[in-house]
């Protein structure tokens, strides 16, 4: 079945973009990240040096994955322009995930720096993907902003608490004419497959994976899951009913072959 | 002509060095800088239970092995080198400061207990029975009895004197390359145009060795390095009276205190390349953690900050044994266990130089894993 994701024009086979924080080695980095399946995988430009071998970068570039530089642990516009104006330097890429958070105990975004550090970043020609509250507004803001694509959180960075509130993640689909990526929070497999029923186009995660008790398998967990939950979405449910309906006819039977 | 040059004089170095000499063995190490770098900085935990890994139950096993070797190795070192160590084997307290982060402990102790490593669980006011000055917050904690610490720095000054007392060679200059004859290495050139022949070369130069010139791609250690800050305070009255670990929301600090009232306060994990820079915010979130666990330390004399370079290998386990290219032994790639797992990687070297092979606890961490 031919359904890529599209985002600013760049088409990717895989819906599942990956992180890399929290893995407890390389080598394990790497088995997950080829488990996954992933095309595109995000790299906080604060905790990398870009000439130095050995690091995660030269991990994405032998799996042939695209490097997503994001301004993780900013928490000021300002920050977060200067990091994404570094990265793009560096790593020769206009792209960005943005994130302006606001506080270290929950991690939340900061929408006000958000939208500011987006709209700055737009004009200066990047492709940006902010990480954004689950507030529909907010995410339309974005949008119209010009950012590339609005990346809701399920829930708290780190938190495995999945999607808290799907029905703003639903709000949020109904709208945005540019892909929606629910960013954060996921658990496991189940809240990966609910992202995409939702209608998201595709899903971030990375302590999920990085975190588990073994990152390759749970990699493949969620790369099934995210193909599952997007097949889901395109078949079309079935509406929820009260009471049972029979799915075999209870007439008629006796006559057929 | 020697039997072996060892390139790097490092805790990893000087151990291979000294259980080599006591093998009968000649011996040179070449070092412009002996226990300068990551076994100046490293605070000397010797923690294999409380940094277990999921998926790196090998490497616990290498830890447990020169942890329980380390009684013996520094009896006999303080010995010869008539030094302290600082050895202390008062065991591990590692601490939860929210229910999050008494989750992940509760994790960890069901991961030891299923590889069979006896665990204490204790809560909140046995921990803080045992360490008085925790703070109140602390919900529980986890004990291990039999992992303790030594002082690195004391540790190397104790090794570099063993060398020189049973007849090994210092020499005091950086190793310009790895010298081969007939596809086989021969010895090395130093800096400053001296040969240094030898039957056998050990490459145990940390992150760096990567970088030396002489050897065919293949045979060198995939290491690179993991920059780590490291904040020395100071008391004048007892704080602590054994290591402490603590996971504050979801970071990881730890304090080692030491008999002089040395407290060292570690450790940050970059990947920063060979950058070396003492940071505002490396500094500011040891001490926020630390402080977070134990209230009293802004009371302390700050004596020192530095950032040292871990070898990190990609499995974070170390690489021992015959390289790609005869004649050349890497030793390398202990990323945070260095100080641990130098007893155990003394012997298995010296084993390997004397004997030419492996000892089985070690052959796991043969370089050739990485090679598929």
């Amino acid at each position: 079945m031919e359904d890529p994701l599209v985002i600013a024009g760049e088409t990717f086979e895989s819906r599942l973009i990956m992180g890399t924080g929290g893995a407890p080695s390389m080598n394990v980095l790497e088995e997950a990240l080829t488990a996954s399946g992933t095309e595109l995988t995000t790299v906080a430009m604060r905790r990398v040096d870009p000439g130095s071998r050995g690091s995660v970068l030269d991990v994405l570039g032998r799996c042939g994955i695209r490097v997503l530089p994001n301004t993780a642990g900013c928490f000021t516009a300002g920050e977060a322009v200067l990091t994404a104006k570094l990265a793009r330097d560096a790593l020769e890429t206009n792209w960005v995930k943005l994130e302006v958070i606001a506080d270290e105990r929950t991690l939340l975004p900061d929408p006000i720096e958000l939208l500011d550090a987006a709209e700055q970043l737009v004009d200066d020609g990047f492709v940006v993907l902010p990480y954004t509250n689950d507030d529909p507004v907010l995410a339309h803001r974005l949008e119209q902003a010009g950012c590339a694509a609005v990346m809701p959180l399920g829930s708290p960075i780190g938190s495995g608490l999945g999607i808290r509130n799907p029905h703003n993640i639903e709000l949020i689909v109904e709208r945005a004419q540019v892909p929606v990526v629910l960013d954060a929070g996921l658990g496991t497999a189940s809240d990966a497959a609910l992202a995409m029923e939702l209608g998201c186009d595709a899903v971030l995660l990375a302590t999920a994976v990085t975190r588990a008790q073994s990152p390759a398998l749970m990699a493949s967990a969620m790369r099934h899951a995210v193909t599952a939950g997007r097949m889901a979405r395109l078949a079309g449910r079935i509406p929820k009913r009260r009471y049972a309906q029979a799915s075999s006819p209870w007439q008629g039977l006796s006559s057929g072959g | 002509m020697d039997d072996v040059v060892i390139i790097g004089g490092g805790v990893i170095g000087l151990a291979t060095a000294w259980r080599s000499l006591g093998r009968g063995l000649r011996v040179t190490v070449a070092d412009p800088e002996p226990a300068a770098k990551a076994s100046y900085v490293a605070a000397g935990m010797l923690t294999p239970v409380s940094e277990l890994t999921y998926g790196e139950e090998a490497l616990l096993h290498l830890g447990l092995a020169s942890r329980d070797r380390y009684p013996a190795f520094v009896a006999e070192l303080e010995e010869v080198s008539g030094r302290d160590t600082g050895f202390r084997d008062d065991g591990t307290l590692q601490v939860a400061l929210d229910s999050d982060d008494l989750a992940l402990l509760g994790e960890l102790r069901r991961f030891q207990e299923s590889l069979g490593i006896p665990a204490e669980t204790l809560t909140g006011r046995e921990c803080r029975r045992l360490e008085p000055m925790l703070a109140p917050s602390v919900r529980g904690g986890l004990l291990a009895p039999a992992d303790g610490s030594v002082d690195p720095r004391r540790l190397t000054a104790a090794l570099l004197a063993a060398v020189e007392r049973l007849g090994g060679t210092l020499v005091r200059e950086r190793v310009a390359e790895v010298l081969t004859e007939d596809g086989r290495a021969v010895g090395v050139r130093l800096d400053g145009g001296d040969v240094v022949r030898a039957h056998q070369v050990v490459l145990a130069a940390g992150p760096w060795s990567q970088d030396v010139k002489g050897v065919p791609d293949g045979a060198l250690p995939p290491v690179r390095p993991v920059k780590g800050q490291v904040v020395r305070l100071r008391s004048t009255t007892p704080f602590l009276g054994r290591c402490v670990r603590g996971l504050v929301r979801g970071s990881s600090v730890y304090l080692v205190p030491r008999a002089d009232g040395e407290i060292v306060v570690g450790a940050t994990q970059e990947e920063m390349g060979f950058d070396t820079t003492v940071t505002a915010g490396g500094v500011w979130e040891l001490l926020r953690d630390a402080r977070e666990l134990l209230p009293g330390v802004t009371e302390l004399e700050f004596t020192e900050v530095r950032a040292g370079l871990r070898p990190g290998s990609p499995d974070n386990a170390p690489v021992l044994g015959a390289s790609a290219l005869p004649g050349l032994l890497l030793a390398t790639g202990h990323f945070r266990g260095g100080v641990l797992l130098a007893p155990v990687t003394g012997e298995v070297m010296a084993e390997l130089l004397a004997t030419g092979s492996m000892p089985e606890v070690a052959r796991p961490f043969s370089p050739g894993r990485f090679q598929e």
